[in-house]
């Protein structure tokens, strides 16, 4: 019975883990799949989302347990009666989260997005190491390389601890479906067009009269703003943050293999590639031999990304052929009805 | 005609650039008299830039060539120090070849030796990713994107593998600890820079001598310049590839070599650091310019030493970075680029 439950409640942690993996994936989707963007500094968006929401939620620094940094937005208490039991200040610290990175980006974009487009991968890799330096370095910041811990818990007394898994599942699962659906509609969108004629051709694109860099730039935001709100929810999740989380191995190139594994170009393929590629990280743990050492996983990510390269450029799923709804002929029945 | 106009804006640009250069130097070598700044900072910070030129000039003309941002780089230079770990810490004493403490130096003879072989197994394995990977790229014809994201596939694995071999701690190449040389005004240089910087002065000079002297180095100058030109004027464009390939490998295995000796030890993510300063300096100097990737890797290197008196030291990669935004923002093209 109890080997029931801890293989449940493994599968539930690794559930929540791919959920918010597939929101890092659906974001770099926006850039690389659908405007064709190179950004290699997702670490960076996934500090600065996480850091932003941590530093809104914990409580005021204690001196007494050695934090030194001076900021702790303590939202959950000063929300106070505002909460209505549904711990609003969740909502808040996403948003924000999701809006630091969206100002991240419109710097970073506004430099680089004008230049050629391999200058973008270097600056945003640049950008996400020297967040981490800030961070590590600047101990007012956010208490330095001992990081940030005491992160409150969203719904957190409505079921008791070893169940509350169950409920964040849910909840991460949630915000997917609702960034999943936004992003959906955006691409269908006539915005959403002139971003993939973007990556297709940008010069027929700016023949066409359409301001190139102004719809990266929006695209570069728009992508940046998910992936800060995947930060956010993974501060909630492991409830503790410092610089190391944001090892580029785990927060930006395995993003990249889920992305390239799943199918560029299509989101239900980078949130299948998230599943996927979470699956076989967590899962090589359990093999024989030099098959589970860590180093070993590490040329796996590699090697996945230089295969999907080679053989299958689109990925498991692929690009949808047709992403827009046809305009339907004139005279001719609308096919739905 | 129309060249000579060309040329004619061209060069004063180019000396104000050269000049400018000279002149910052000037400036931070007053202000080292002035005991403002500490000399050992620029002393050191030219022994390193030297490290970085080696690594940067690669990057460069793979860059002119390839016309991709080669993200594994910095790996190609981890790979070649572990590779010299190997030769000098298991091969070599296994067939006798055994020594430190050469000279002045802190290592001994075994290294002269391994720096030859590990730049051709370098080159032999840039040109073995080249047609096992990219070649086939190239002739599917997919956009310097891709072939950068495929490079940054290709960093993730070489450095995983380097750590499933060797581990993920910190390595050492046999050594003899040597006194420094103390010079004026608290100047103290370990004898191993004086290595460093010869050897590199040395590839440079002759890399310098290739590419001007002889029929590949030309054929390379032109296939970077314009590739189809080069391909119908009958240069083998492939080989060219090649050729960029196995040089700017080399380079770099002696880059991460010097790298290992400069810092007394080894890591797996040390070349992986070195990157940012590599596009810093290859940008600084114009892309594709070896000439540029030099002068850009000697002002990158002295800035982060000469940082180091201002601000903390582990701001140093910071400086590479924040040079090169400065670059991207007014000088795209680099120092010695022409404006459009």
């Amino acid at each position: 019975m109890t080997d029931i439950a801890g293989i449940l409640s493994y599968l539930t942690g690794f559930a929540i883990m791919a959920v918010i993996y597939a929101t890092f994936a659906l974001g770099l989707n926006v850039h690389w799949g659908y405007t064709g963007l190179f950004n290699i500094g997702i670490a960076g968006f996934f500090a600065v989302g996480a850091y932003t929401s941590a530093l809104l939620t914990t409580a005021t620094p204690d001196p007494l347990l050695f934090e030194d940094f001076i900021f702790g937005g303590d939202l959950p208490a000063r929300l106070g009666i505002f909460n209505l039991g549904i711990d609003l200040w969740f909502f808040i610290a996403l948003l924000v989260a999701g809006a630091a990175c969206g100002l991240v980006a419109l710097i970073i974009g506004f430099i680089t997005l004008k230049l050629r487009e391999d200058y973008l991968a270097i600056t945003t890799l640049g950008i996400a190491e020297s967040i981490r330096f800030i961070f590590l370095n600047e101990k007012w910041l956010a208490n330095g390389s001992k990081g940030l811990y005491r992160i409150p818990k969203f719904l957190g007394d409505l079921v008791s601890p070893q169940n509350y898994d169950y409920l964040y599942l849910v909840v991460v699962v949630v915000v997917l479906v609702i960034m999943y659906i936004t992003v959906e509609r955006i691409i269908k969108s006539p915005w959403g067009r002139v971003l993939r004629a973007i990556r297709e051709d940008e010069i027929t694109t700016a023949a066409s009269g359409k301001s190139v860099f102004s719809f990266k730039l929006q695209s570069f935001m728009l992508g940046a703003i998910i992936m800060g709100i995947g930060g956010a929810l993974y501060a909630h999740n492991i409830r503790f943050v410092n610089p190391f989380t944001f090892d580029p191995l785990l927060a930006t190139f395995i993003i990249w293999a889920m992305l390239m594994v799943g199918g560029s170009g299509n989101n239900r393929g980078a949130i299948l590639g998230a599943f996927v590629v979470w699956g076989i990280w967590s899962g090589t743990q359990f093999l024989p031999g030099f098959l589970s050492d860590p180093n070993f996983r590490y040329v796996m990510i590699g090697l996945l990304i230089v295969a999907a390269n080679l053989l299958r450029p689109g990925g498991i799923l692929g690009e949808e052929r047709r992403v827009s709804r046809p305009v339907p002929p004139p005279g001719a029945a609308s096919p739905e009805t | 005609m129309a060249i000579l106009q060309q040329t004619a804006r061209r060069l004063p640009q180019r000396w104000t650039a050269g000049y400018s250069v000279l002149a910052g130097l000037l400036i931070l070598l007053i202000l080292a008299f002035l005991s403002v700044v500490k000399l050992e900072l620029i002393v050191n910070g030219l022994f390193l830039g030297t490290i970085l030129a080696l690594g940067a000039i690669g990057l460069s003309l793979v860059y002119g060539i390839n016309k991709f941002a080669h993200i594994a780089h910095g790996d190609f230079m981890t790979l070649g120090a572990y590779i010299a770990l190997f030769l000098l810490g298991m091969l070599f004493p296994s067939i006798g070849l055994e020594g430190i403490g050469l000279g002045p130096f802190t290592f001994g003879y075994p290294l002269l030796l391994a720096l030859p072989i590990t730049m051709l197994v370098m080159a032999a394995v840039a040109i073995g990713l080249d047609v096992g990977i990219y070649r086939r790229l190239r002739s599917r014809g997919v956009s310097a994107v891709v072939m950068a994201m495929t490079s940054l596939g290709v960093a993730i694995a070489l450095r995983g593998l380097v750590q499933v071999i060797w581990g993920g701690g910190t390595w050492q190449y046999p050594r003899l600890s040597k006194p420094f040389y103390q010079l004026p005004m608290e100047v103290r240089i370990p004898p191993d820079n004086l290595f460093i910087g010869a050897l590199a002065l040395v590839l440079v000079i002759a890399l310098y001598l290739f590419l001007t002297r002889t029929k590949m180095g030309k054929a390379m100058r032109a296939t970077s310049d314009n590739m189809e030109l080069a391909r119908v004027s009958g240069i083998n464009t492939e080989r060219v590839i090649w050729w960029t390939w196995g040089l700017s490998a080399a380079l770099a295995a002696t880059a991460g070599i010097l790298l290992a000796i400069f810092q007394a030890q080894l890591l797996p993510i040390m070349g992986w650091r070195f990157l940012i300063p590599l596009f810093a300096a290859v940008i600084l100097g114009g892309i594709g310019n070896p000439y540029g990737a030099l002068v850009g890797a000697l002002i990158i290197g002295v800035s982060a030493e000469v940082s180091t008196q201002w601000l903390t030291p582990a701001y140093k990669p910071a400086i590479a970075f924040l040079i090169m935004i400065v670059t991207l923002l007014f000088r795209p093209r680099g120092i010695f680029g022409v404006r459009e």
